[in-house]
């Protein structure tokens, strides 16, 4: 199974992923670090995944 | 094997060098000098080398022939022996800001004073390896960068060479190392111990170096604060762009500049406690780290940036540009990665 190349929604990096990626997969960027989750397997698809916010604010 | 000397190696800049090149595949120290430390190992110094160098130092007077000599005097004193130290050596690195800036006026109007040899300036080379890479391999003399300078020229440059750039407004923050190892009043520990001091909201003589790198389309005003660190500057610029950008933009225009520059990191995280630059990362190590954050609206975007101001802003860079003008693997002697935490 080949690999497939998609850009990051962030930061544009290529991101390889491999062949028998599923469906809701959560992967990070290899650059900028952004969590992204799998929407869509045909076509291939990624939407940000939720992330927990560092806050200071007390 | 070259055959390097170190000219006022007593200082932070000299025990750096001596450090890194330590390490390097291909050079070796034979000589390092110290008016007020003749004789003495050279540990006793820079404690961090005990066990690592047996040299001694020797007063000036006693320096004998070399491939490469780097000269880590203070402003204004390499220019006047400058002629003595040609002598010597076919390659020279000048640490001083003495031979940085191309112009004699430019000098005299920053550095206060005519220039004691600018038949020499046209000679010397600025030493940026990601400004001036095509120049240091042909070149005989370079002159070594300054901190402040530095991270500047790197954080902004793609923006400004790009024409992005409208106005900058940067304040930048610095460790004690920057001032060297002579005490004064401002090193005193009472008054230097938890510091957050601006000594220069404006008109700082790496303005000079800037223009001169990046020209003067993009008005730049910058200020300098010391706080309580040893090694680093951090830059923090508010830039006003001309058109509006997407940080997915800034991102592309960066990548562009720096993916294949051995030293310089984008740091743009969108996971982890370091997501912009931190000079803390990079103290000991030759990177420059790199980020950005885009304010609402796509005209506003703040870029940082981190160097150990004794590394990339000063000895990393030398012997980067060393390694260019010898024909040596860049990387030579600089892959420290640095420590954590």
């Amino acid at each position: 199974m080949s690999n497939h190349t998609i850009e990051c929604l962030e930061c544009a990096a290529a991101i390889t992923l491999p062949g028998n990626v599923m469906q809701n997969e959560i992967i990070a960027c290899p650059e900028c670090g952004v969590e992204l989750e799998v929407i869509s397997l045909q076509p291939l698809e990624l939407d940000y995944a939720p992330e927990v916010e560092e806050d200071w604010g007390e | 094997m070259i055959a390097a000397g170190i000219v006022g190696g007593s200082g932070y800049t000299g025990g750096e060098l001596l450090r890194l090149l330590h390490f390097h595949p291909e050079v070796a120290v034979t000589q390092i000098t110290s008016r007020g430390e003749a004789g003495r190992y050279v540990h006793t110094v820079h404690p961090n080398l005990r066990d690592v160098s047996r040299l001694q130092f020797i007063h000036p007077d006693a320096l004998e022939s070399c491939d490469v000599l780097f000269l880590c005097l203070p402003h204004g004193t390499a220019a006047k022996e400058i002629e003595r130290y040609a002598a010597l050596a076919p390659r020279i690195i000048d640490f001083s800001a003495d031979f940085r800036l191309d112009d004699p006026a430019t000098y005299a109007r920053w550095y206060g004073g005519e220039h004691p040899a600018a038949d020499w300036l046209n000679r010397f080379v600025y030493g940026l390896p990601e400004v001036n890479r095509e120049r240091l391999q042909n070149a005989q003399y370079v002159s070594g960068v300054g901190c402040n300078a530095t991270v500047t020229n790197l954080g902004l440059g793609p923006l400004v060479r790009a024409g992005l750039a409208d106005r900058v407004y940067a304040e930048i923050k610095v460790g004690s190392s920057e001032a060297g190892n002579t005490p004064a009043m401002s090193s005193h520990h009472p008054v230097r111990s938890g510091a957050v001091r601006t000594y220069a909201a404006t008109g700082h003589r790496h303005q000079s170096e800037i223009e001169m790198v990046l020209g003067t389309q993009t008005p730049i005003h910058f200020s300098l604060t010391a706080i309580e660190m040893v090694r680093g500057a951090h830059l923090l610029a508010h830039v006003t762009l001309r058109e509006v950008q997407t940080e997915k933009d800034i991102w592309r225009l960066y990548r562009a500049a720096y993916q294949d520059e051995p030293f310089v990191r984008l740091v743009n995280g969108r996971s982890g406690l370091h997501r912009l630059p931190e000079p803390r990362i990079v103290a000991g190590t030759n990177y420059c780290d790199i980020g950005f954050e885009m304010d609402t609206g796509g005209q506003h975007l703040v870029v940082v940036a981190a160097i150990d101001n004794l590394g990339k802003g000063a000895v990393g860079s030398a012997v980067q540009s060393m390694n260019l003008m010898l024909g040596f693997d860049e990387r030579a002697g600089l892959e420290f990665p640095g420590i954590y935490p």
